[in-house]
C-alpha cells in the first residue's frame, strides 16, 4: 500500500497546470480529490512521474444556476452536492446519486469532475449526467471546449479528455416543469461500487404522457451509455408499471455486465431490469408530484 | 437486575461506569505499536508468494540490495543457518517462517527486506526477483482427503495423506442405534465459510535487540504477551535468547478477536533481523497482507443430522465435519482440544445420544483456525445445532419456539452433565426465550407473517437459543503448548488508599481498565476511579495466558476478587489492631470494618491502607498487597435467546434485518454498559458473516476477497438497531457469579439471522441456506421457486 516515488506539483492557475501537463503528456496526471487515483498508486496498479494537484487553483469549487443551467465547478466536492439545498430540491436525481457514492469520508474529498474524468463505468455520476444531458467543459493548451456528455466516455478508464486538458466545469440543463429523476443503486454494502444502478429522468406532458426520457445504467457496461431502445420505448406513452418494466427489460437486454464478486452476469442483468423499472417509477412519481 | 451494593462514587459491580480508557482513545492519545518510534529504527517489508503452491527455484536479491537504504534481504536460507526457518504452531504442527523449498499458500512470506525507511523497504520488495515453478493446487478439503490425492506436506516424512488430524467425541454405536430406530431424521450439509477477523489495527511489531546486554524487547500486537515470551525462550533459546532477558510489551491494541493470538512469521523474521543487525526493526502489515496472510476463522463443512420423535422430542445429534486448515494446523486451540470446544454442539437441549467426528485437511490456503470472537469453534457448533433444530421444526410443522421450549434443559437440571462431557454450571433457558418472545411480540409477528404470505410478501422470524462455553481453564484439562490456562491478578494498595492492579490478560477493547477496577472496588470499597489497571508488559504484570475465548472475567476477573479478599483478610488484622478489638468482632461493609454492635467504631479501607505503611502491628509484614493465580474449577456457560425479523426484497434478493432482540444471560454483571457494548459489537460481528463476509478462493488458490473492496465488513449503515435485554443466572462456581460475555453475540447472531431468512422462504420448501446470505444467493432461490419479482 505504498506507491513508487513520483514528483508532485501544485500550480495555482489553470494555465500553469495545463502547461505542466503539456510538458509531460505521458507521465503527468491530474490530482483532484484523489479518491480513485491514490488507491491505484498505492496498490502500484498505476504509476505516474508527476502528479499535478489542482487543489490550489482558486475558483473551481461552486454550484450555481445560471442561464438555464446548473453549473458545477470541476473540483466541487461530492459532499458539497450532498449538503446543497439547491441540489436536494431542484435536482433530486443528483441528490440520490451523491448520497450513494462511496462513503461520507470519501465524499468529503472526492470531486464530481474526478468522478467523470476517471472514466470508470463503476462510478455513479456518469449514468446520472447522461440522462440529464450534461455538458463537460475542459481547458487545454488550445483553450476551452465543451463536450456533450454523450461523447465524453470513450472506453474503460478512457474519456474525450486529452492528457493535457483539465475538466473545469459540468453544465446540467435545468429540467423543464413536470420533470422528475431518480438514481437507484444496489450495492453489497455502503461504499461499494454498484452491483447495478439505474438513473432515470423523465418529462411528462400536461396530459401525463412521457415527452422526454433518459435512462442509463451503472457498472453493467464497459462504457457508460444511455439505454436508447428503452428510452425510445417510453416516449409518447402513459407511464404504467407494465411500460416501465418493459423499459427496464429493454435496458437490461442491451447491457453487458461482467461477472465478479458482485454477481454473475444473469443476476446483474436482472438487477439492471429491476432497478431501471424502480428508478423510472420514482422519476415518474416525482415528475407528477410537482 | 440486582441493585448495585456500592455507591456511584465507589462504582463497584453493577454500575454503568464510563470506560476509563475511552478519553485517550477518543482524543487520539492511544499508543499502538505503529505509534512507537525508536532511535535508529529500521523497517521491514515482506515479499509474498503470488502462487498457492510453487517450488522456489531462485531468489535474486541483487537489484534490491542496490537500492540506497536497503540493508538486507532475508530468505529462508538465511534463517536456516539459525534453524529458524520453521516454527511450531499453537497446535504443535509446524509452519514455515520463510520457505527454503516451496510455498504452500498465496501471500505466504517468501523473503523480507530490511531498509532505512518504510518506503524504501517497499521498493526493495518490488525489486526482489523470485523464480517459481508452479505445482498443482488443492483448495477443496474434500478433494484433499480423497485417496490418492497429492500429498501437500512433503516436509513431513511420515505424512502419507492430507489428513491433519481426526477427532471424535461421543458414542458412535449408540448414536447410530438411535438414528436407526428414530421416527424422524433430518439432515443438512452446513458450511460455515472461511472468514477473517479484520481488526481495525493490522498486526505488527518492533523487535529491539540490544547486542551488548542480550536483552530483547518486542512491542507486539499480541493478545497473550506472557505466552509469547515463553514460546520465544523455548524456540529461540539455541540462538541465545533467555527468558529473563525477553520483554514483550503489548501496547494499546486495535481489535484482536483471536487474530492476535498466533505468532505470525513476520514477528519471528523481525526478531531474527534485530538480533542479527542489533537495531530495532519495525514491521507493520498493510490491510491486504492482514486479510490475505493472517489466520482465518471457521471453514467447517458440517454434515448435521438430528433424530427425533414425531411429537418433536429430540433424541440424538450427529455431526461429521470436514475442516479446512490450510497448509498447516495453526489453530489457536488448547492442546487437548484439536477441534476446540466443538463438543458443545449438543447445545441447550436434552438428548439421548450424540456423536461428532472431524477430519481436518491440509489444503493450499493460509493456515489459521483462530477462535474469531468465540471460545474455540463454538460458533461452528452452535450454528450446526441451531440450524438443525429449525430444520426439524419445519419437517414436523412445529413452531421453532415451541420445539425449543419442549426440549430445553430445565433450570432444575443444573449443574447439567452434557452427553459430550461438559458440566453446564447454571441456566434458565425457557426464561430467556420467553422474555425474548415477549419483548419482540412473537405471536403478533407470526400473525403478520401469515398475512404477508397471503400477499406474496416475504418476511421471516428466526430464533437462536445458544449455550456458550467460555473461560478456559480449568488447568487440569486446558493448556496451550503445555502452559496451563490459569490467569492472574496482582493488587497493591498505596498508603493513601489508592491502588494499582496488574493482570496476566490483555484488553483489546474489552474495557479491562474499567471492569477490573470495578471488581476491586466492589471487594475493597476503593473507588474504581482510583484503581489503576495495567496489562501487557511481561516485565511488570503477573504471568497469564492472555485475553481470548471470553476468559478474562472468568479467570483474571476472579483472580482480582480473590486477591482483593486476601487484602481484606490482612486489612481485618490491621483494623483489629487499630480498633483494639478481636478480628471476630469486626464486620465488613462496603468499604470499612466496623465493631459489631458499635457502629461508630470503624476503620475505612483508606485508614487501614495508611496504617499498613505507618502503623502496622509489630510482627506483621508491612504493606498491603496480594497476588492471586486463579485456576477456575469449571468453565462458565453463558447463554441467551435471540430473535431476528427479516424482510426480503423479491426484486433484488436483499435481506433486511428489521428487528433483532437479544436476551443474554452472563450471570452477575460487572458493568451493564460494557456488557451492552460487548453485545452490540458481537451482534454486528455476527451479522457480518451471516450476510456479508466470506474469504473465498478460486481453483488456483487465489484469494478472491483480499481487500476491503470484496471483504465486506458491514458498517453502521448495514447494522440494524440492536435491542437487548438480560436475565441473570449467577455462575455458581465463580467468586462473584459472573460468566464471560464477549463472544455470546458473535456466536448467537448468525444462526438467528440464517433461521429468519430460511423461515421467510420455508413455505417454498427451502430448508437451508449457507451463509453469507447474499442478495444473489437469495435471488437464485427466488428465481428457482418462481417468486422473483
Amino acid at each position: 500500500m505504498i506507491p513508487s516515488s513520483f514528483d508532485y506539483v501544485s500550480p495555482t492557475s489553470i494555465a500553469e497546470a495545463v502547461a505542466l501537463l503539456a510538458r509531460q503528456p505521458d507521465g503527468a496526471k491530474v490530482l483532484s480529490g484523489g479518491q480513485s487515483l491514490l488507491p491505484l498508486l498505492k496498490l502500484r496498479l498505476g504509476q505516474v512521474e508527476k502528479l499535478v494537484d489542482i487543489g490550489r487553483i482558486p475558483g473551481l469549487e461552486y454550484l450555481k444556476e445560471e442561464g438555464g443551467m446548473l453549473k458545477i465547478g470541476g473540483r466541487t466536492r461530492e459532499a458539497a452536492l450532498e449538503h446543497s439545498a439547491l441540489i436536494a430540491t431542484r435536482y433530486p436525481i443528483l441528490h440520490d446519486t451523491v448520497r450513494v457514492i462511496a462513503d461520507p469520508i470519501v465524499r468529503n474529498l472526492a470531486t464530481v469532475g474526478g468522478n467523470l474524468a476517471h472514466g470508470d463505468p463503476g462510478n455513479d455520476h456518469p449514468a446520472t449526467m447522461l440522462v440529464l444531458g450534461a455538458q463537460v467543459v475542459v481547458v487545454g493548451p488550445k483553450g476551452e471546449r465543451v463536450i456533450p456528455i454523450d461523447q465524453f466516455f470513450r472506453g474503460l478508464f478512457a474519456t474525450a479528455l486529452e492528457p493535457d486538458e483539465i475538466l473545469t466545469e459540468i453544465r446540467v440543463p435545468t429540467p423543464p416543469s413536470r420533470s422528475g429523476g431518480a438514481y437507484v443503486k444496489l450495492e453489497r454494502k455502503v461504499g461499494d461500487y454498484a452491483t447495478a444502478a439505474a438513473a432515470a429522468q423523465v418529462t411528462l406532458s400536461a396530459t401525463g404522457v412521457i415527452e422526454r426520457a433518459g435512462l442509463a445504467l451503472t457498472n453493467v457496461n464497459p462504457v457508460p451509455q444511455r439505454a436508447a431502445a428503452a428510452e425510445k420505448h417510453l416516449i409518447g406513452k402513459k407511464p404504467d408499471a407494465a411500460l416501465l418494466n418493459e423499459a427496464g427489460r429493454l435496458a437490461a437486454e442491451a447491457s453487458s455486465p461482467n461477472a465478479d464478486r458482485r454477481g454473475q452476469v444473469d443476476y446483474k442483468k436482472e438487477m439492471a431490469r429491476v432497478l431501471a423499472a424502480r428508478a423510472l417509477q420514482i422519476a415518474v412519481d416525482r415528475a407528477g408530484g410537482r | 437486575m440486582p441493585q448495585p451494593r456500592t455507591s456511584k462514587e465507589i462504582s463497584g459491580m453493577g454500575h454503568s461506569m464510563k470506560r476509563k480508557e475511552d478519553p485517550r482513545f477518543i482524543r487520539g492519545k492511544g499508543n499502538y505499536v505503529d505509534d512507537i518510534q525508536l532511535p535508529g529504527m529500521l523497517y521491514m517489508d515482506i515479499v509474498r508468494s503470488p502462487f498457492a503452491h510453487a517450488r522456489i527455484k531462485s531468489i535474486n536479491s541483487e537489484k534490491a540490495l542496490k537500492i540506497p537504504g536497503v540493508l538486507a534481504v532475508i530468505t529462508g536460507e538465511t534463517l536456516k543457518q539459525y534453524n529458524l526457518h520453521w516454527m511450531p504452531t499453537l497446535s504443535s504442527d509446524t509452519q514455515m517462517v520463510l520457505p527454503v523449498e516451496k510455498v504452500m499458500c498465496q501471500a505466504q512470506e517468501v523473503a523480507a527486506v530490511i531498509a532505512t525507511s518504510r518506503y524504501i523497504a517497499a521498493d526493495g520488495v518490488e525489486a526482489v526477483e523470485v523464480e517459481y515453478e508452479q505445482l498443482p493446487v488443492i483448495v477443496d478439503p474434500h478433494k484433499a482427503l480423497e485417496p490418492g490425492a497429492q500429498v501437500l506436506r512433503t516436509d513431513k516424512k511420515d505424512q502419507k495423506d492430507n489428513l491433519a488430524f481426526h477427532w471424535e467425541a461421543g458414542d458412535r454405536a449408540a448414536t447410530e442405534k438411535v438414528f436407526a430406530e428414530a421416527e424422524v431424521v433430518v439432515k443438512e450439509e452446513i458450511y460455515l465459510p472461511r472468514i477473517h477477523v479484520a481488526s481495525i489495527e493490522t498486526c505488527g511489531c518492533i523487535a529491539d535487540f540490544d547486542k551488548v546486554d542480550g536483552h530483547l524487547t518486542v512491542y507486539m500486537t499480541t493478545q497473550a504477551p506472557h505466552a509469547v515470551r515463553t514460546v520465544l525462550a523455548l524456540v529461540a533459546g539455541h540462538v541465545g535468547l533467555s527468558e529473563e532477558k525477553i520483554r514483550v510489551i503489548s501496547p494499546d491494541i486495535g481489535g484482536g478477536f483471536g487474530g492476535k493470538v498466533p505468532v505470525y512469521p513476520g514477528y519471528v523474521i523481525a526478531i531474527a533481523a534485530s538480533v542479527v543487525i542489533g537495531k530495532p526493526v519495525k514491521w507493520i502489515e498493510d490491510r491486504m497482507e492482514n486479510l490475505q496472510a493472517d489466520s482465518f476463522a471457521r471453514d467447517y463443512w458440517m454434515t448435521t443430522e438430528m433424530a427425533a420423535k414425531k411429537d418433536g422430542t429430540m433424541l440424538a445429534l450427529r455431526i461429521k465435519t470436514v475442516a479446512d486448515h490450510g497448509y498447516t494446523n495453526a489453530s489457536a486451540n488448547p492442546s487437548k482440544f484439536p477441534a476446540g470446544l466443538f463438543s458443545i454442539c449438543t447445545g441447550s437441549y436434552v438428548l439421548q445420544q450424540a456423536f461428532t467426528e472431524m477430519d481436518a485437511a491440509y489444503t493450499n490456503k493460509p493456515p489459521g483456525g483462530v477462535a474469531y470472537r468465540c471460545s474455540f469453534r463454538v460458533t461452528e457448533a452452535v450454528h450446526a445445532v441451531e440450524r438443525i433444530v429449525d430444520v426439524l421444526a419445519q419437517k414436523l410443522k412445529m413452531d421453532p419456539a415451541a420445539i425449543r421450549l419442549k426440549n430445553f434443559i430445565q433450570p432444575e437440571q443444573f449443574p447439567y452433565k452434557s452427553l459430550l462431557g461438559w458440566e453446564y454450571d447454571s441456566g434458565d433457558y425457557p426464561k430467556a426465550l420467553k422474555l425474548a418472545m415477549k419483548n419482540i411480540g412473537y405471536d403478533e409477528l407470526r400473525k403478520e407473517q401469515a398475512e404477508k404470505r397471503k400477499r406474496g410478501e416475504l418476511m421471516g422470524i428466526g430464533i437462536c437459543s445458544f449455550t456458550e462455553i467460555v473461560g478456559a481453564g480449568p488447568s487440569k484439562t486446558f493448556d496451550i503448548l503445555g502452559i496451563k490456562m490459569f490467569d492472574s491478578a496482582e493488587i497493591r494498595i498505596h498508603p493513601t488508599g489508592k491502588a494499582i492492579a496488574r493482570f496476566g490478560t490483555k484488553s483489546q477493547g474489552q474495557a479491562h481498565e474499567t471492569t477490573y477496577a470495578q471488581i476491586i472496588a466492589e471487594e475493597l470499597g476503593i473507588p474504581a476511579a482510583h484503581i489503576q489497571v495495567e496489562e501487557g508488559d511481561t516485565d511488570t504484570a503477573p504471568y497469564g495466558l492472555g485475553t481470548y475465548a471470553s476468559r478474562s472475567t472468568p479467570t483474571s476477573g476472579a483472580a482480582a476478587a480473590m486477591a482483593a479478599r486476601k487484602i481484606r483478610e490482612k486489612a481485618k488484622k490491621i483494623a483489629a489492631h487499630l480498633l483494639e478489638c478481636a478480628e471476630d468482632d469486626l464486620v465488613w461493609e462496603v468499604n470499612k470494618f466496623t465493631v459489631k454492635g458499635a457502629p461508630t467504631r470503624s476503620k475505612t479501607i483508606q485508614e487501614i491502607a495508611f496504617a499498613a505503611y505507618t502503623n502496622h502491628p509489630q510482627g506483621m509484614e508491612a504493606g498491603l498487597e496480594a497476588t492471586f493465580y486463579y485456576d477456575p474449577p469449571n468453565l462458565t456457560f453463558p447463554f441467551g435467546s435471540y430473535i431476528c425479523v427479516v424482510d426480503i426484497d423479491r426484486g433484488t434478493g436483499m435481506v433486511k434485518v428489521r428487528r433483532f432482540m437479544a436476551v443474554d444471560d452472563c450471570g452477575n454483571i460487572i458493568n451493564p454498559m460494557v456488557v451492552d457494548g460487548q453485545i452490540h459489537g458481537g451482534l454486528s460481528q455476527g451479522l457480518a458473516p451471516a450476510l456479508y463476509e466470506e474469504m473465498p478462493y478460486d481453483e488456483n488458490g487465489n484469494n478472491l476477497a483480499g481487500s476491503f473492496m470484496d471483504y465486506l465488513v458491514p458498517t453502521s449503515m448495514e447494522t440494524p438497531n440492536w435491542e437487548t435485554d438480560k436475565t441473570v443466572t449467577p455462575c455458581p462456581h465463580h467468586p462473584f457469579g459472573a460468566k464471560g460475555v464477549g463472544e455470546s453475540a458473535t456466536v448467537g447472531a448468525p444462526p438467528a439471522i440464517a433461521n429468519a431468512v430460511v423461515d421467510a422462504l420455508s413455505h417454498l420448501g427451502v430448508t437451508h441456506i449457507d451463509i453469507p446470505i447474499t442478495p444473489e444467493r437469495v435471488w437464485r432461490i427466488l428465481k428457482a421457486k418462481g417468486v422473483a419479482q
